[in-house]
């Protein structure tokens, strides 16, 4: 569905991404792993047009999607939750989910919203409320709703356990699941990579800015190196 | 009194009217831009020549919002979108910049000297009495139209999902994209529409201040920049506010008698206001920034 192939981004003249090539397929849930500043999230930032890679190419469903916009890409399927969620503070939920739904037709944007609001009851209470009001697991529910909006095909997730309480992390850890169940394709960056490895097919492993591992998860949930690396030994 | 309330009234809505230009550009992309004001002097120009050629007054006056807007995107296009990445420094020298040439194409085509503004061909003239008070039709016609075009603004951008698409904008672009909003289109638009209400700003301006001349446009830009950073700049309320604070705070100095102290007065303001609260009357109200 997905398939990366050979990128290489910079920001000005720090090499981020170092020839990183790698594939998602239908239906798969697979994860990137590595430790900060590895380059998780510039590889999701490239692959949404937000950054731009200097070589390869970027592949979703048989369209090169290396050189489109932004916009054009989400119009494609291809949703983005970013790192730190990046909610609009300043805009109610309510408006927040509108948003999500921009490249999408206005007729059935409220059947999608009661949708999101049944999978997070909590957004519902608060639809009227700023974003900005909201705690940091139910902005986390609303940037994933707001991605969800667009009806996706594939779904990227940056860091969607980052600074939430282990209850929390466990329940956004379900959606992930049940939303895959349900036909999205997942491409998760996370450094909770126990976690990630858990719910994933397969992962990657990446060390500044170069893919060191490529397995399925369970091989990698009981590799020595990657646990003492990156599962606390 | 009341006489000199009303003509606050409509000074006011004036620089509310180009203030909002200034806020919603600065709400989006953080640009203070400058040749804000000579748009405006160019709508004067072309509400002139129009009136003076014999058009309609109401095609006259879509012809000097339509001309105000495309000039907006224009300058957009040309010398800022280049700059989306660069330094915003850079951004508000370009600016100044934008506004020294159209200052100066201005006085090469249309000589330097100021030309008297046929206001009686746009407005009826004369005045009507309410209430024992007499009230000038162009002080009436102003202030409603300004109010009008706040209030299509303010529902724009509450409610329609371009506005929505604005604000999310202006609050982080890189999120915005993400929704698959077009951001340089939105940026254009935004561009497009604070020149819209520049052009009407033109027109109310040019019948109440009959000469046009090439630096009409800068004094006007500057007091409608103080006004915007009284009200706090980037909010939308705030440059209304700012703008009729402004509009009667140099209506009532003509009242006791000082008129020649106005600009001195208003530009104290502007430094007391920088003093004591930086970010203007409303500019902790963030709920509305654009």
């Amino acid at each position: 569905m997905l398939k990366v192939e050979d990128i290489n981004v910079y920001y000005g003249s720090i090499h981020a991404i170092k020839g990183v090539s790698f594939e998602v397929a239908q239906g798969e849930i697979v994860t990137l792993i590595g430790a900060n500043g590895a380059g998780k999230s510039t590889i999701l930032k490239t692959i949404s047009g937000l950054l731009r890679s200097k070589t390869g190419s970027v592949t979703f469903k048989d369209e090169d999607i290396g050189h489109m916009a932004s916009h054009n890409i989400v119009k494609r399927g291809l949703a983005h939750v970013p790192e730190g969620r990046r909610a609009f503070l300043q805009m109610s939920v309510a408006e927040n989910l509108e948003m999500g739904n921009y490249t999408q037709p206005k007729a059935t944007m409220h059947e999608r919203i009661e949708q999101v609001y049944q999978r997070f009851p909590r957004l519902k209470e608060r639809r009227k409320q700023f974003a900005g009001t909201l705690s940091g697991g139910e902005q986390q529910m609303l940037a994933m709703g707001r991605a969800l909006m667009s009806q996706p095909k594939l779904l990227m997730l940056d860091e969607p356990s980052m600074g939430l309480a282990p209850l929390l992390v466990e329940q956004i850890f379900e959606i992930i699941q049940e939303l895959n169940a349900g036909g999205v394709t997942i491409l998760l960056v996370e450094q909770n990579a126990h976690m990630a490895l858990t719910v994933a097919n397969r992962g990657y492993v990446l060390e500044t800015g170069r893919i060191v591992a490529s397995e399925s998860a369970e091989t990698l949930l009981e590799d020595d190196a990657v646990r003492k690396a990156y599962l606390g030994g | 009194m009341l006489t000199h309330l009303i003509n606050g009234l409509q000074l006011g809505s004036i620089y509310a009217l180009v203030a909002l230009g200034y806020n919603m550009v600065y709400g989006i992309i953080k640009l203070l831009n400058f040749a804000h004001g000579d748009v405006i002097m160019v709508g004067g120009y072309i509400a002139l020549f129009a009136l003076t050629f014999g058009l309609n007054p109401v095609i006259s006056a879509l012809l000097t919002v339509i001309g105000c807007t495309l000039l907006a995107i224009i300058i957009e296009k040309l010398a800022y979108t280049p700059l989306r990445f660069a330094p915003r420094l850079s951004l508000l020298i370009t600016a100044i910049g934008v506004s020294i040439l159209l200052q100066n194409l201005a006085q090469l085509f249309f000589r330097a000297g100021g030309r008297p503004f046929p206001s009686q061909l746009l407005l009826p003239t004369g005045s009507f009495s309410l209430g024992g008070v007499s009230l000038a039709y162009t002080s009436v016609i102003t202030i409603l139209a300004s109010i009008v075009s706040m209030i299509l603004l303010a529902v724009l951008v509450k409610s329609t999902k371009l506005g929505k698409a604005m604000r999310a904008v202006s609050e982080d672009q890189g999120a915005a994209q993400l929704m698959g909003i077009n951001v340089n289109s939105i940026i254009t638009f935004t561009f497009a529409l604070g020149a819209a209400l520049a052009g009407i700003g033109a027109l109310l301006y040019a019948v109440r201040f009959p000469l046009i001349g090439p630096t009409i446009g800068a004094m006007l830009g500057l007091k409608a920049f103080v006004a915007a950073v009284c009200g706090g700049i980037g909010s939308i309320p705030g440059a209304m506010l700012g703008g009729y604070i402004i509009g009667l705070l140099e209506m009532f100095i003509v009242a006791a008698g000082l008129s020649r102290w106005v600009d001195a007065v208003v530009f104290l303001v502007l430094i007391c206001v920088l003093m004591v609260r930086p970010t203007g009357f409303m500019g902790r109200n963030l709920m509305e920034k654009v």
